[in-house]
């Protein structure tokens, strides 16, 4: 037995332990990864793409508007009590998108009636019994004297945070523009010691102990003013949606030119008890397919098969285990690739004992016929392989257009099943068949899916 | 010994047969439905959803009923086990949980929507779009390929373009088959088709390399002075592991088809139909061509030819 082998032998039974390991039981917390992530369609929940309609805004900061955008949307789906939903903003071609992925949702209605309300804050103040109302004032427009409530679109762009510089007491400094001027001033002096809280539709911010944001007035503000004994992140988080809310960005898509508001662009609803069902319906059948295959190879390649299954059963703990820790989420469409990359784990086990079952009827040894069929077999798995990788490569950027992102699924997996594969059969499937002839234990050509006498005398 | 290459006029035949009959398809097609293929929720945009019936209806029945409700439109699809996705105009949500309610007291049986998908209409063409560029940078790139793998080889470009036309041949009889489909059954595609599609195209691709480094190895040992015979010794010997790794293949997708969920239904069936017809191209097509191309037969080519039989 070569000292190489061993050491070839004794990485892989490591890392198969480790991949076995880390995968059972599925759902323990391995590494900080707690059971396999999936996709929507597995594990139900919604998807939601919106256009933001930026015409109010101008096109330089269009992207720090969009990121306070998500800051608000993000604010409102966590008080729905939603557990992670993801949040993206994407720009396509010069149109801003946002894209929300909601794990599990029941009430998708009340999701998008919360994304698509606007993104206005507004200060509300307590009544005589205690309940929050707008806070308003009056102030002249164009012109006109109108009742106004004091809100985000009344603050300049500039609302910062920093530290103050001897105390280090977090400070949120804003300012505010004429109309906001006159509206601070009537709504500071009449509420002087008394609560402002800020609302955005009719859920009053909270900070990151929970309570209500609800800063005291503790001075008239007319232009400029300050808020204090914010956490830090609090006042980060305000004044990036304060920023955000100065201007309306409607959310809806756009159609010939023509802005829809609350409209989604994209949206997809699966069922989560219906997941799970398709989850056990494909788990099953693709069992069931994988103890046919490998019957199928034990009965037709006798002992190389089995060791091919030794092999696949490598390939399947480590690439479960891919999937677990990198995390990879697992859809519908990436189970079928999967099953497409095992048939090229397979494939390349056939390819390599076809060409040694060739060479043992060339009347070669059993050693030689192995080394020979996997050199050989070799360029085939690679240039085939090759081309499967270009697919996958193309497939994924396809993915990342909007209308398709169940297709990402399909190539990342298929490319990672490859590439295993082919480590697979070239490592773990030669160095097993190595030992095993090494060994001299099976001797017998017929082990090795060879009639005796088809045999050839060698020369 | 078989001889695949001297029956290649007959394969050649049943190529053209299937591509013809895929093309005439696709012409009445366009007359019926006003499209070569029934274009699904993801270029077309609108609502699909997938309703789930138990006990299961009848796909006509389940017709009758949408029209009467005034989905006279809608495409009905069977996706097995009382699974139906309908495809129709922009509804929301809402809508289509009213449609279903109304559906399941009308046909007098419990219905679940499990899958809501509604797409706009400026996605669907952006999607489209990308799904046609996709296919061919993906033919161009693995044209490419090939040519570079069998650079050593004299006239590398030949062999690259037997190879592409072999899958390219594959690609029109499945999207033959689809528009069949479409117009028979109501099958749509969608940017699933197009994900199995190129993976079809890769698993082809694969195929025909196997075959193909065959042939370039056999070239070089001289097994024999007639290329024709070349090929024909190179496709006997891969034939056993063709035939193996499409079977090992197919008892996963089919096992996948008739068990797994609503959802990958027709995908499933693509990625099926793409291992037979590449294993089929790639023992009986692309191989063959490169002999006609050697030999300059192209009359072989044609599909009604005097030497037949």
């Amino acid at each position: 037995m070569k000292r190489s082998n061993v050491y070839l032998l004794i990485f892989i039974l490591a890392l198969f332990g480790f991949a076995l390991w880390s995968v059972i039981p599925l759902d323990r917390t391995v590494l900080g990864r707690e059971g396999l992530r999936l996709g929507l369609d597995l594990a139900g929940g919604s998807y939601l793409v919106y256009e933001a309609d930026l015409r109010a805004v101008n096109s330089s900061t269009a992207d720090e508007v969009m990121d306070g955008v998500k800051g608000v949307i993000e604010r409102r789906i966590n008080a729905l009590g939603i557990t992670e939903p993801i949040i993206q903003v994407q720009n396509q071609e010069g149109n801003y998108n946002i894209a929300i992925q909601l794990p599990g949702v029941a009430d998708i209605e009340k999701a998008k009636e919360m994304v698509g309300l606007f993104t206005v804050l507004e200060f509300r103040e307590r009544d005589s019994e205690g309940i929050w109302v707008a806070a308003n004032g009056t102030a002249t427009v164009d012109g006109e004297v109108k009742e106004l409530t004091l809100s985000s679109r009344y603050f300049n762009e500039n609302t910062e945070v920093t530290l103050h510089p001897t105390t280090s007491e977090v400070i949120l400094l804003f300012e505010m523009n004429g109309v906001g001027a006159t509206l601070f001033e009537q709504i500071s002096t009449r509420l002087m010691g008394k609560p402002l809280a800020i609302f955005l539709g009719d859920q009053a911010l909270r900070g990151e102990d929970g309570q209500i944001i609800a800063p005291t007035v503790q001075a008239v503000i007319t232009d400029r003013g300050q808020i204090t004994g914010l956490s830090l992140v609090d006042a980060q988080e305000l004044s990036r949606v304060l920023n955000a809310g100065r201007i309306d960005v409607p959310l809806g898509r756009w159609v010939d030119g023509e802005f829809e508001p609350s409209v989604p662009l994209y949206e997809r609803t699966v069922d989560a008890t219906l997941g799970q069902d398709s989850i056990q319906k494909s788990i099953l059948a693709a069992g069931i397919g994988i103890v046919l295959l490998l019957v199928f190879m034990i009965l037709y390649y006798r002992l190389p098969g089995l060791v091919a299954c030794l092999s696949l059963a490598v390939y399947g703990a480590v690439l479960l285990s891919i999937f677990k820790l990198v995390p990879i989420t697992l859809t519908l469409p990436g189970l079928a690739g999967f099953i497409v990359s095992l048939g090229m784990a397979v494939d390349a086990n056939v390819l390599i004992f076809e060409r040694m079952k060739e060479e043992l009827r060339g009347g070669r040894s059993l050693g030689a016929a192995a080394e020979t069929g996997f050199n050989r077999a070799w360029t085939a798995i690679r240039d085939s392989n090759i081309t499967t990788f270009i697919a996958c490569v193309i497939l994924f950027w396809l993915g990342g257009t909007l209308g398709a992102f169940m297709v990402r699924g399909f190539a990342l997996i298929l490319f990672i099943g490859v590439a295993l594969s082919m480590f697979t059969a070239i490592t773990v499937t030669r160095t097993f068949l190595r030992l095993i002839i090494g060994s001299q234990v099976v001797t017998n050509l017929g082990a090795y899916g060879v009639q005796v006498q088809t045999v050839r005398n060698t020369k | 010994m078989m001889d695949f290459v001297g029956k290649k006029q007959w394969f050649f035949l049943v190529s053209w047969i299937l591509i013809i009959v895929g093309i005439v398809s696709l012409i009445v097609s366009q007359v019926q439905i006003k499209s070569p293929l029934r274009l699904g929720t993801d270029f077309a945009g609108g609502t699909s959803i997938i309703l789930q019936f138990n006990p299961p209806v009848e796909q006509s029945q389940l017709r009758e009923e949408m029209a009467g409700l005034g989905y006279v439109e809608a495409t009905i699809q069977n996706a097995g086990e009382g699974n139906f996705i309908i495809h129709t105009r922009e509804i929301t949500a809402e809508e289509a949980r009213e449609l279903a309610g109304q559906l399941g007291t009308e046909l007098d049986s419990q219905v679940e929507i499990t899958d809501y998908y509604f797409v706009s209409g400026t996605v669907a063409t952006r999607t489209t779009r990308n799904a046609i560029v996709a296919v061919i940078i993906a033919a161009v790139a693995m044209m490419f390929y090939i040519v570079w793998a069998f650079r050593r080889m004299p006239k590398p470009f030949r062999w690259g373009s037997c190879a592409v036309i072999a899958v390219i041949h594959n690609v029109f009889i499945i999207v033959g088959i689809f528009s069949l489909l479409g117009w028979l059954a109501g099958v749509e595609i969608d940017a699933l088709f197009i994900t199995g599609l190129l993976a079809v195209v890769g698993y082809s691709i694969n195929n025909t390399v196997v075959v193909f480094d065959r042939i370039r190895e056999n070239v070089s040992r001289h097994i024999s002075p007639d290329f024709a015979e070349t090929v024909n010794a190179s496709l006997i010997d891969t034939l056993g592991r063709c035939i193996n790794t499409a079977l090992t293949t197919l008892f996963v997708l089919l096992a996948l088809l008739l068990f797994g969920g609503a959802t990958i239904h027709y995908f499933v069936l693509v990625l099926l139909l793409g291992v037979i017809i590449g294993t089929y191209s790639s023992i009986c097509i692309a191989g063959q061509l490169l002999v006609v191309w050697e030999k300059g037969e192209w009359r072989a080519l044609l599909p009604f030819n005097k030497r037949i039989g």
